[in-house]
């Protein structure tokens, strides 16, 4: 058992961890929401250059080839830092989906694009309130609505979920500069990583036609994209810990460092013990990610569930050891609470994932 | 990254495997419930066979008892032996803790002679650091050392020693010096249980059991060859007990999340599975992701452990965890059962009455080996880094520092 993160996949992090720190201080991050830029473009481009997008795409198809713990750890330093870039849009779901579910042929014509940074994409499968799917290809042309995409506004293709004319489920590849789309965004709790509706009007689509069924890939997708998330909430969370451990340093009440009360310590112990369980949980769910073990299934909903949990106590109880000043617009400390927030949406929020939990747990 | 076994791990676990299967008890053919002194002859037995086998302190060097393997095949045994109905944690404070003081401070010729009875139970271990007035402040023990000529006098009291009424030896921390600050004036010792001088009285716990004791130093006369490190030294060599205490517990204490899996799987309310229930299903979800967090941290902490590092602070998370959630399980798994939940008789209750036996007696796992306040500090100020709270006892020389009621 080596139960841990190789030296070169430390050395990725650390050099990963220094370059966002430069390049995406929290006031990069508050120029994406309060501006009107949806994404921040020259960090994307550094995150291209470096090759991220690529980590987990085979050579063959311009990737890196390298696995998912190279990817895990970036995750985590995305995380840390906040990034407003569609790293999650385009690498944890559009890439996944179309590695989980699209053809050969496919991978052999969309992945290089998505490798080089060519084109960024995303997955539309939310239509509203319930996981009903509306949307209809007839013909090979999609109709319909989606809403909460993430990054809808700004990336360049979609992978849709999408019934055809007999009610089977089907996923498709959509060019979303077509005419045929139109885009709004959407108020939303995270801004930093917005969301925007998609209306399809006969939209020219592609299937994806790999072997697997939609709906198990769609399963794969999120069992996936489940373990990369919980290394962004890991990031998260040790970066509202770091911030609630300097500001209650720093201040003083009743003629002593507020970090002194013992129920301040006990509080940053709690969010301390959160997290370590979230991370350890996020490294079984890597390694079972990584070994394509058989175990990923529950490994990754334990990873959600408990990164969901860690990262919604760190983030309101940063909040609250902030005082008044954690309740500003200028402190960060809302910034991860929306976060944390949006990061529980994605993929269905804690009640599914528990419920996915035990199911498997049940049947293991 | 890699959770798998490596060759030679996965050919122990096999060998150990098979072993097992041979000469312990599975958990179908465990008998009902034992009374005290019966069920420590019982683990003198078990450890004596694992001792004869070569399997007993796999991670201590051969010429002091143990297998000379690492820290990782210590836990490839404890999670086969988990399997089984054996009482292989019973002497864990005597081995875990007392061990490493052994290894660390005694003589060649010492750890010659005391650590291989140590390590097959022949002898037993017990740990004499808590006192009436100095458990969660344990560097506020009173009971006194006194050098005479090659000898040690001690006098005073311990309490909560944990196995004393059937210990050989134990390890005790003294004040030697009370007019310099607490912590630079203890020291620690050996000493033999059964000498003149020491009187041991059981406690009664709450939970019906007397595991735990107070031991009473009469003028209990040792030699010097006894003192484990420096006269003085007494604080850091119990921190460094401490922390061997972290590694021996790591991943055999129990959280209670096995036996309440097993409880949703079998039992079946009014026709109902109770797997069904919304209820449980959200609290199975919540207990499964800790157990397996805490199981991951332990697999982590290893890690480090077997690249050279020692066991961090953060290791206080898995007892912290641990230890209140396997009280809530059986809290809960009693409210799912109903009057029949009222009964002990392990003849009646489900899982031989594990749930009612582990209600009444995890509040005592939240207090020993620090209790969960401490717990919280220690994270706070080892691992976070936080500022101590003001101390009432800061400069002062041990004999000034205020006391309080210092009578139970
Ligand atoms: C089952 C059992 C077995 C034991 N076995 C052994 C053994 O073998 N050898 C041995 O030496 N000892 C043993 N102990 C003793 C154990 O280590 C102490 O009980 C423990 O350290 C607490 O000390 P105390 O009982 O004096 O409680 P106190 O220290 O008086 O604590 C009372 C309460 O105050 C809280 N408190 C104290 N200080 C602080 C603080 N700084 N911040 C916040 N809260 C605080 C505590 O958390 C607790 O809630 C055992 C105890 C038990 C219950």
């Amino acid at each position: 058992m080596n139960f841990d993160f190789s030296e070169d996949q430390k050395n990725i992090q650390e050099q990963a961890r220094s370059m966002l720190a430069k390049e995406c201080s929290s006031a990069s991050v508050r120029h994406i929401i309060d501006g009107d830029q949806y994404f921040d473009a020259a960090l994307w481009q550094q995150v291209v250059a470096l090759g991220w997008p690529a980590i987990t795409i085979a050579e063959k198809h311009g990737g890196l080839g390298l696995s998912y713990l190279e990817l895990c750890v970036i995750a985590t330093e995305l995380g840390r830092s906040l990034a407003p870039i569609p790293f999650i849009a385009s690498v944890y779901l559009g890439t996944e989906l179309i590695k989980a579910a699209a053809s050969p042929a496919q991978q052999q014509e969309w992945l290089p694009a998505l490798a080089s940074g060519d084109i960024i994409s995303t997955v539309a499968i939310s239509e509203g309130k319930t996981n009903h799917v509306d949307c209809l290809v007839s013909d090979n042309q999609l109709s319909g609505r989606k809403s909460a995409v993430l990054h809808g506004m700004i990336a360049n293709t979609a992978i849709v979920s999408a019934k055809n004319e007999n009610g089977e489920l089907g996923l498709y590849f959509a060019e979303l500069s077509d005419s045929s789309v139109s885009r709004a965004p959407q108020d939303s709790l995270d801004p930093s990583l917005p969301r925007a509706e998609l209306i399809f009007d006969k939209t020219p689509v592609i299937q994806l036609a790999g072997q697997t069924p939609a709906a198990s890939a769609l399963h794969t997708l999120f069992d996936r994209a489940a373990v990369l998330l919980a290394f962004e909430q890991v990031g998260g969370c040790e970066a509202v810990i770091d911030m609630a451990k300097a500001y209650t340093t720093d201040r003083y009440a009743f003629g002593r460092q507020v970090a002194s009360f013992q129920a301040i310590k006990h509080k940053l112990a709690d969010m301390f013990v959160a997290k370590e369980l979230a991370k350890s949980n996020a490294y079984y769910g890597a390694w079972a990610l990584a070994a394509d073990a058989p175990e990923l299934p529950l490994a990754a909903a334990t990873a959600r569930v408990s990164a969901i949990d860690a990262y919604y106590l760190c983030s309101k109880e940063n909040i609250q050891a902030h005082g008044g000043m954690g309740f500003t617009w200028e402190f960060d400390c809302h910034l991860y609470y929306r976060r944390a927030q949006n990061l529980s949406t994605l993929l269905g929020g804690n009640p599914y994932w528990k419920g996915l939990l035990v199911d498997r747990l049940l049947a293991a | 990254m890699d959770f798998k076994d490596s060759a030679e791990q996965s050919a122990f676990r096999a060998e150990i495997r098979d072993w097992l299967s041979k000469n312990a008890t599975p958990k179908s053919a465990a008998g009902g419930r034992k009374d005290q002194s019966e069920a420590y002859q019982d683990a003198k037995i078990w450890y004596k066979k694992v001792a004869d086998a070569g399997y007993a302190c796999l991670n201590w060097p051969k010429q002091y008892g143990g297998a000379g393997l690492s820290d990782i095949h210590k836990v490839i045994w404890s999670q086969e032996v988990a399997n089984y109905a054996e009482p292989d944690g019973y002497f864990v404070i005597g081995i875990g803790n007392c061990g490493p003081a052994i290894m660390h401070f005694a003589t060649e010729e010492q750890k010659k002679t005391l650590l291989p009875p140590m390590a097959s139970a022949e002898t037993v271990w017990c740990q004499m650091f808590s006192e009436p007035s100095a458990g969660s402040d344990v560097a506020g023990l009173r009971t006194s050392a006194v050098a005479d000529g090659d000898n040690w006098i001690i006098n005073g009291q311990k309490i909560w020693t944990s196995g004393a009424q059937h210990s050989d030896y134990g390890v005790i921390l003294c004040r030697t010096d009370p007019t310099i600050s607490k912590y630079r004036g203890m020291t620690m010792f050996f000493i033999d249980m059964n000498q003149a001088g020491v009187e041991v009285k059981p406690i009664k716990q709450m939970d019906g059991g007397a595991h735990f004791n107070e031991v009473f130093f009469n003028n209990a006369v040792i030699p010097d060859a006894y003192r484990l490190g420096e006269v003085g030294g007494g604080w850091g060599a119990a921190l460094l007990v401490l922390m061997n205490e972290r590694l021996a517990i790591a991943g055999v204490q129990p959280d209670g999340f096995p036996e309440f899996l097993k409880l949703v799987k079998t039992l079946h309310i009014d026709g109902e599975p109770i797997s069904a229930n919304p209820a449980v299903r959200e609290h199975l979800a919540e207990w499964y992701y800790k157990h397996a967090g805490i199981k991951a941290s332990t697999n982590r902490m290893l890690t480090a452990v077997a690249k050279g590092g020692m066991p961090g602070a953060e290791a206080a998370l898995g007892k912290l965890v641990g230890a209140v959630m396997n009280q809530d399980i059986a809290n809960y798994a009693i409210q799912l059962m109903g009057d029949a939940a009222a009964i002990c008789d392990p003849a009646f209750a489900e899982q031989q009455a594990h749930f009612q036996k582990t209600v009444l007696f995890s509040p005592g796992i939240r207090l020993a080996g620090g209790t969960d306040e401490v717990m919280r500090n220690v994270i706070a100020e080892q691992v976070l880094g936080l500022p101590q709270e003001p101390r009432a006892d800061k400069g002062l020389a041990f004999n000034e520092i205020p006391s309080g009621n210092q009578s139970r």
